[in-house]
């Protein structure tokens, strides 16, 4: 599996954490329950901290826990769940979250583009997909009609 | 009408070579069938019973002759020599390959065409009353405020995975509804508050389908300067809130009704209050600008011509006359009127056209109607601006086209869905019944004795040919595998909303056609004068009547 953070395959220093497991050194993501209960412990280590959250996450109800994390995670356990995009937009715009928000699941190439306007900066591509090919998703349009998370103007004030 | 700009053309472009690149690594294999399966959709892209079917999109069902010609050309050139017109002002072509789509979608990106949007659960094309800007009892023209939403929907990137598919419709005609606003997942009127200022009535949750539902008012007046971001957090409610875990409940009519209109408002305006006054924010200078596209056409001055349309209505030459008087109404310009061109003929499948009869309406478009045609949601064409004097010699060639059919807002008039002939997931053909009634109704004298009624015929449940709607529904049901049909009475999609009811046991195919003539029949009996229409008649009267003469007393 590739990870590409801001438009580049990259080295993937973060460990996903299942529960029960112990915590290893480095950075993790832990789930959200993990990171409810274990949350001091878990902040006091030495590595960076970071939570997966799964679709059904209301960022409404997340948002002040998740803030200030170095990673917040999110699923998309099938890729035609849409729930995840609006996740990204109201951590981002909302909770003016700041660290890296990563695409984990059923992550295509095809929804790079969208992702990316929601908030994404970083993808667990899915197993066995060509990630060279994927990073053409990017530069697939050079123009958007609506603002997004990264430019939240409209075209009509950049036309 | 709008005239891309290069933002808008680069976008066009840039997504017919995405879908060209997604094709190849489909046939290539390294996109699999089912993750291929959402992308071509959005590209509006189906897989039908025998073939795949592409669907163009048509913002608010409004064509140049340039573009017709395409798409007769596309036709010609990819299909089997026509297209059919949908229910969502669309056009629709049954045979193309999927090698071919590529090339129609530059075809189509080269006059400013797509098929973005056109399927999936996406926000779909925005539809509006085909008589925008030029009919009289309009507020003003819609038509900016749809080219507004189609703009924000396209490629949307927040909304592109809903729980399922997402229709909105404008209209701006406080008195009649020619768009079915109530009908749709948001329905957006064109209103005027107590202080004489215009806004937009916003309505949610209404839908056809399996569980048939009325849209409700989420807010009762919204400024025009915050169209965007009230979409915006109703559709972000909505992709939080909506089912997914069952197809069939999945439409925001589910939601709203789960919620409560008050629960749902409520949401909305929270979500609505923290984004509203940002980015997103309509100026004046951009309404002005796409307004501008809409700009009256340079039409010449002429006397008032509403007698003299009267008087035609009653020309001795019949087939004309009876065309003024059912296919052509008012315009709010004097000496212009707007012509109905009826896709409805007894021997072609309701709103089929053939690529031979697409380039001849371009051509009569561009002589008699500013080169600029509209497809209606009832699956027939406009040319909204016609001279009232050029009106008999329009009609000479539309008859010669076969589209000179006076069946306008009649029995003959109908929807339909593509029903078995086309779906996999139809109980019954829509096509022949159809085709059959209006061949049924072909005496144009009993035809106009009837009056006013609309007719919707759809092949199952799902409703495409609005069947809950029509004055008179058809469903197709399957009983013990032979394809039957129930009727229903009283539906209405306009401003008096209302959903049909069924009559009783259902009808097989010999049946059905007689079965609505013998509705019609009692109709003519029990109506207090000609004036009373037939659904006006039906809401004095009630079942009762009707069921007694399809089913006898018992
Ligand atoms: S109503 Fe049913 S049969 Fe007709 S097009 Fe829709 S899904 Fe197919």
């Amino acid at each position: 599996m590739a990870t590409i953070r801001d438009g580049k395959i990259v080295e993937d220093t973060w460990q996903h954490v299942a529960d029960g497991e112990a915590a290893p050194e480095g950075d993790v993501i832990v789930t959200l329950a993990r990171l409810r209960q274990e949350g001091e412990a878990l902040r006091a280590r030495a590595g960076k901290l970071g939570v997966r959250v799964g679709s059904d996450a209301i960022a409404d109800e997340i948002g002040d826990e998740v803030k200030d994390l170095a990673l917040v995670a999110i699923e998309f356990p099938k890729y035609v769940d849409g729930r995840g995009y609006t996740i990204a937009r109201k951590l981002r715009d909302r909770f003016k979250f700041e660290g890296e928000l990563r695409a984990v699941g059923n992550v295509l190439r095809d929804q790079l583009f969208y992702m990316h306007r929601c908030g994404f900066d970083a993808y667990e591509l899915q197993e066995g997909k060509d990630a060279e090919g994927a990073l053409e998703a990017f530069q697939e349009f050079s123009v958007t009609y609506q603002g997004g998370s990264d430019d939240p103007r409209p075209l009509y004030r950049r036309r | 009408m709008y005239q891309y700009d290069q933002y808008d053309q680069r976008i066009v472009e840039e997504r017919s070579r995405q879908f060209r690149g997604q094709v190849q690594r489909r046939l290539s294999g390294e996109i699999l069938e089912d993750e291929f399966k959402p992308l071509r959709l959005q590209n509006g892209l189906y897989m039908q019973l025998h073939a795949y079917m592409l669907r163009v999109a048509v913002p608010y069902g409004l064509l140049s002759s340039t573009q017709m010609r395409k798409l007769a050309h596309i036709a010609r050139t990819y299909d089997k020599g026509y297209g059919h017109l949908t229910t969502r002002q669309n056009m629709q072509f049954n045979w193309p390959t999927l090698e071919g789509v590529a090339n129609i979608l530059d075809e189509l990106a080269s006059v400013q065409m797509h098929a973005v949007q056109t399927s999936g659960n996406c926000i779909r094309n925005t539809t509006s009353d085909q008589f925008a800007g030029v009919t009289r009892d309009e507020l003003e023209d819609p038509r900016p405020y749809a080219e507004i939403i189609r703009q924000w929907s396209t490629f949307h990137p927040e909304f592109a995975f809903l729980p399922r598919k997402f229709k909105i419709a404008v209209n701006a005609t406080p008195d009649d509804d020619r768009a079915a606003v109530y009908f749709h997942d948001i329905g957006v009127k064109l209103v005027e508050n107590g202080a004489g200022e215009r806004g937009f009535e916003v309505l949610a949750g209404g839908g056809l389908g399996r569980t048939p539902h009325i849209g409700q008012t989420v807010r009762k007046f919204l400024p025009k300067e915050h169209l965007l971001s009230y979409l915006e957090s109703i559709l972000r409610v909505y992709n939080q809130f909506g089912r997914r875990d069952n197809k069939f409940k999945a439409r925001i009519k589910i939601l709203v009704n789960a919620l409560g209109i008050e629960e749902f408002s409520r949401r909305v305006e929270e979500e609505w209050e923290q984004i509203k006054d940002g980015d997103m924010l309509l100026p004046e200078e951009e309404i002005e600008r796409v307004k501008k596209h809409f700009a009256p056409h340079a039409y010449e001055t002429l006397p008032d011509s509403d007698s003299e349309l009267a008087a035609l209505a009653l020309d001795k030459d019949r087939a004309f006359g009876n065309w003024v008087k059912n296919n052509v109404r008012p315009h709010k310009v004097p000496g212009y009127a707007s012509v109905t061109i009826s896709v409805k003929d007894k021997e072609i499948p309701p709103g089929d056209l053939s690529d031979y009869q697409m380039d001849q309406v371009a051509d009569l478009a561009d002589r008699y109607s500013f080169g600029e045609m509209r497809i209606t949601h009832t699956q027939n064409l406009v040319l909204a601006d016609v001279k009232v004097s050029q009106l008999r010699e329009l009609h000479e060639k539309l008859v010669a086209v076969n589209l000179g059919n006076a069946n306008a807002n009649h029995i003959a008039d109908m929807i339909t869905c593509p029903g078995l002939d086309f779906c996999n997931l139809a109980n019954a053909r829509s096509i022949p019944i159809g085709m059959r009634i209006i061949d049924r109704f072909d005496d144009i004298d009993y035809m106009n004795d009837i009056g006013d009624v609309n007719l919707k015929i759809s092949g199952c449940i799902n409703a495409c040919g609005h069947h809950h709607v029509g004055n008179i529904g058809i469903l197709g049901i399957d009983k013990q595998g032979v394809e039957h049909y129930q009727l229903m009475l009283g539906g209405s999609a306009g401003n008096d909303a209302s959903l049909g009811q069924i009559v009783g046991p259902a009808f097989t195919q010999d049946e059905i056609v007689g079965a609505v003539d013998t509705v019609l029949q009692r109709y003519l009996k029990e109506r207090e004068s000609a004036d009373e229409t037939f659904i006006h008649c039906y809401r004095r009267v009630g079942m009762a009547p009707f069921k007694e003469a399809l089913y006898g007393d018992n």
